[in-house]
């Protein structure tokens, strides 16, 4: 996983509530076996239907933080809609809120969310209608700069230390797991006699039922 | 009028206390009364550092072609093994047509997953539940069926409807394709602890009126996004006496609310269920099973972040008029008309009347339809073709409706021949198909043509979900048979 760095950019506005993973990418286009290609398809329907869509105006290309209201990201727990945004350029969202299953996908990629308040969100959604906002975010200091000409709004973000930690880093879940490798042996060795743990025995039964040939 | 009665924000809000603060899990939370979310969790803690997320254990994973495929390539890239082949389950649901032959798959990148999954299982142990093992189907439908999905037990799947197995007491969540990666790799999960949310439901459910309603009825009342953070712990007199069917339809739709799960103490209903299931506890030490699985209930006293109480005996059948599941009413109630919207909100609200081609203040009861469908992980058992079956028996579907029945499982589907539900489908014209995900979410041949509209016992009605500007109205299993017969939404009360 890359490491993330500060980064500074035009925001492209999408003023809305509730944006399920449907919208971001619907599910016709999820049936590659790749983590790639998915960032044409982010928002199709609303690049199809809706000309001005921020997506489709010049003047946003290249544009890496995506701007938008409450529970971003609800609905199915697919991890490429996190694939899309990237795929499009985007490393970073800030928002009112977002939805915990993309919440958690969005930290297994690397990809940055910022919670603002409410009327932040939408002064700056409303701004955002009639000229360009550039916004730059520092994770370290865990702060958005919102510059507008010679004037700056400085407005802090709570962020998890320990994801702070790994994105800052790049350093993703696995290897902090296989670390644990000991606990994780005692654990299951403590519990191997609870109901919750499946023997070998099951698992044939599994296999055996599944007709599945190894 | 239906009596609903939500404790205000305002003093949920303060019910909030410290035992979710921080510190770490197992140890205070031994003390004093606990809920079955705490203990759960507590029991499955490997380890917790102070300002790290637990190492969380995973007990029982299930798999399927979507969210799989760049979880194997992770772990083979990193050169790790599936270290716990025993706790994973397979199937083929999403992308597979529902048509007689169904092994034929047209689309070549929907096949490649299908082959895909298969290979993977058989590279490395994992059981695999493929077309005609007898035991194919949802994932959510089949880990219950064959009695894998067990109280007590950690479960995820990369798919958010896994709070499905909530309903037996299990704490169940969606993950991403990285922590399904994870789990295979590990056993383990890195995980926060969970905040928790108590919905009670009193009384009970008039004539044709269901579980799905009153689900469906808790959403329209606390938002799409009223319950992240938390999972939320279902109770009172309704839930005791719903079948297990009924349970899991409830916790199924958890996630629509934005619920990272929900759950349900396991009771009488759920050991009859279990009993003599191919991968449940044997007979000889089923009752030792039984008594582990009892101490997986919420204390007395034990408390929760937030309590919701909703009052069900006056309900009627819910119908959604939007483009989220929170945009629901009581059949024949008008679509409403808040006054009081911030800009972002009112314009969300236009966007969603406008899509749905639809006017604030209006009844749905007469709207004309194209398109009926009962199945999905949420309504796709046999609970729930039995109903459909008992209001369409000696009926027709209306002309110009098309109507798909899709049985969640090829054991869903076997049940259904053996008790003649088949024929009564197909004599009032509707298609009985193979088993899959179908139109639930048009990753497959099964979609809503654009500008049609669905009435639907799926769980979502987001712009495009059963095809691209196809509109779908989310309902009870009974309320989508009665409207076929009729060829316009109307409320199953008719035809009980």
């Amino acid at each position: 996983m890359k490491k993330f760095r500060p980064i500074s950019s035009k925001v492209i506005p999408l003023p809305k509530n509730d944006v399920d993973t449907d919208q971001i990418i619907p599910a016709q286009y999820l049936t590659s076996t790749s983590r790639e290609g998915y960032g044409e398809n982010l928002f199709r329907r609303l690049k199809d239907t809706e000309p001005d869509f921020p997506l489709n105006q010049p003047r946003f290309h290249g544009a890496e933080i995506l701007l938008t209201g409450y529970n971003f990201g609800c609905g199915s727990s697919r991890e490429h809609a996190v694939w899309a945004i990237q795929g499009a350029g985007i490393e970073a969202v800030v928002a009112e809120s977002f939805a915990d299953i993309f919440a958690n996908n969005c930290a297994k990629n690397g990809m940055l969310l910022v919670t603002l308040q409410k009327n932040i969100i939408e002064r700056l959604l409303k701004r955002a209608e009639t000229q360009d906002v550039y916004v730059t975010i520092d994770l370290e200091k865990q702060v958005v700069t919102v510059n507008e000409g010679l004037a700056t709004e400085k407005h802090y973000f709570e962020y998890d230390p320990f994801r702070k930690h790994c994105l800052l880093n790049g350093l993703d879940d696995i290897n902090y797991i296989l670390s644990h490798d000991k606990e994780i042996s005692d654990y299951r060795e403590r519990n191997e006699k609870t109901w919750s743990a499946p023997s070998t025995k099951k698992n044939d039964r599994a296999l055996a039922i599944a007709g599945t040939k190894n | 009028m239906s009596q609903v009665k939500s404790i205000p924000k305002k003093a949920v809000q303060q019910q909030k206390h410290d035992v979710v603060a921080k510190k770490s899990a197992t140890v205070d939370e031994t003390k004093g009364p606990r809920n079955i979310v705490e203990k759960i969790w507590a029991s499955h803690i490997v380890s917790q550092t102070d300002g790290h997320p637990a190492i969380f254990a995973v007990d029982l994973m299930l798999l399927h072609e979507v969210t799989s495929a760049q979880a194997f390539q992770t772990i083979e890239q990193r050169k790790l093994k599936v270290k716990n082949p025993e706790r994973l389950l397979a199937t083929i649901d999403h992308s597979i047509p529902t048509r007689q032959n169904r092994w034929e798959i047209y689309d070549e990148a929907a096949r490649s997953q299908v082959e895909t999954l298969r290979e993977n299982c058989k590279r490395h142990g994992i059981p695999f539940f493929d077309y005609d093992s007898g035991n194919q189907g949802i994932v959510h439908v089949i880990g219950p069926e064959l009695g894998a999905t067990q109280p007590g037990m950690t479960i995820v799947c990369g798919d958010s409807h896994t709070s499905t197995h909530g309903a037996f007491g299990a704490l169940a969540f969606g993950v991403g394709t990285s922590e399904v990666a994870h789990v295979m790799a590990t056993g383990c999960l890195l995980q926060e602890k969970p905040r928790s949310m108590k919905v009670e439901f009193r009384g009970s459910l008039k004539k044709g009126v269901y579980s799905k309603d009153a689900v469906l009825k808790l959403i329209s009342i606390i938002g799409v996004g009223g319950a992240n953070g938390h999972v939320i712990e279902y109770t009172g007199e309704a839930i005791s006496k719903m079948s297990m069917e009924e349970r899991m339809t409830i916790c199924n739709m958890s996630i629509e609310c934005g619920a990272r799960a929900g759950v349900i103490a396991p009771d009488e209903v759920t050991y009859n269920y279990l009993k003599g299931r191919k991968l449940a506890p044997t007979e000889d030490n089923f009752q030792e099973a039984v008594e582990y699985w009892e101490t997986f209930r919420s204390d007395p006293e034990s408390k929760f972040d937030k309590e919701v109480v909703i009052v069900l005996d006056e309900l009627d059948p819910m119908i959604t008029w939007g483009t989220n599941p929170s945009q629901g009413i009581e059949l024949g109630k008008p679509i409403p008309n808040p006054k009081k919207l911030s800009d972002l909100a009112k314009k969300d609200l236009e966007a969603a009347l406008a899509y749905t081609k639809l006017e604030a203040g209006k009844s749905l009861v007469g709207m004309p339809f194209q398109w009926a469908f009962v199945g999905s992980c949420t309504n796709g058992r046999i609970e729930d073709l039995r109903i459909a079956a008992s209001i369409l028996k000696g009926k027709k579907v209306a002309e110009g409706v098309t109507m798909y029945v899709v049985p969640g499982s090829e054991s869903v589907r076997a049940q259904a021949i053996e008790e003649g539900l088949d024929k009564v489908f197909e004599n009032a014209g509707a298609q009985f198909r193979m088993p899959g995900c179908s139109m639930c979410l048009s990753m497959n041949d099964d979609r809503v043509p654009p500008g049609e509209r669905c009435v639907s016992s799926s769980n979502r009605n987001f712009m495009g979900r059963q095809g691209p500007d196809s509109i779908t109205h989310l309902a009870s299993p009974a309320t989508v048979a009665a409207s076929a017969i009729e060829g316009k939404i109307t409320s199953p009360a008719n035809y009980l």
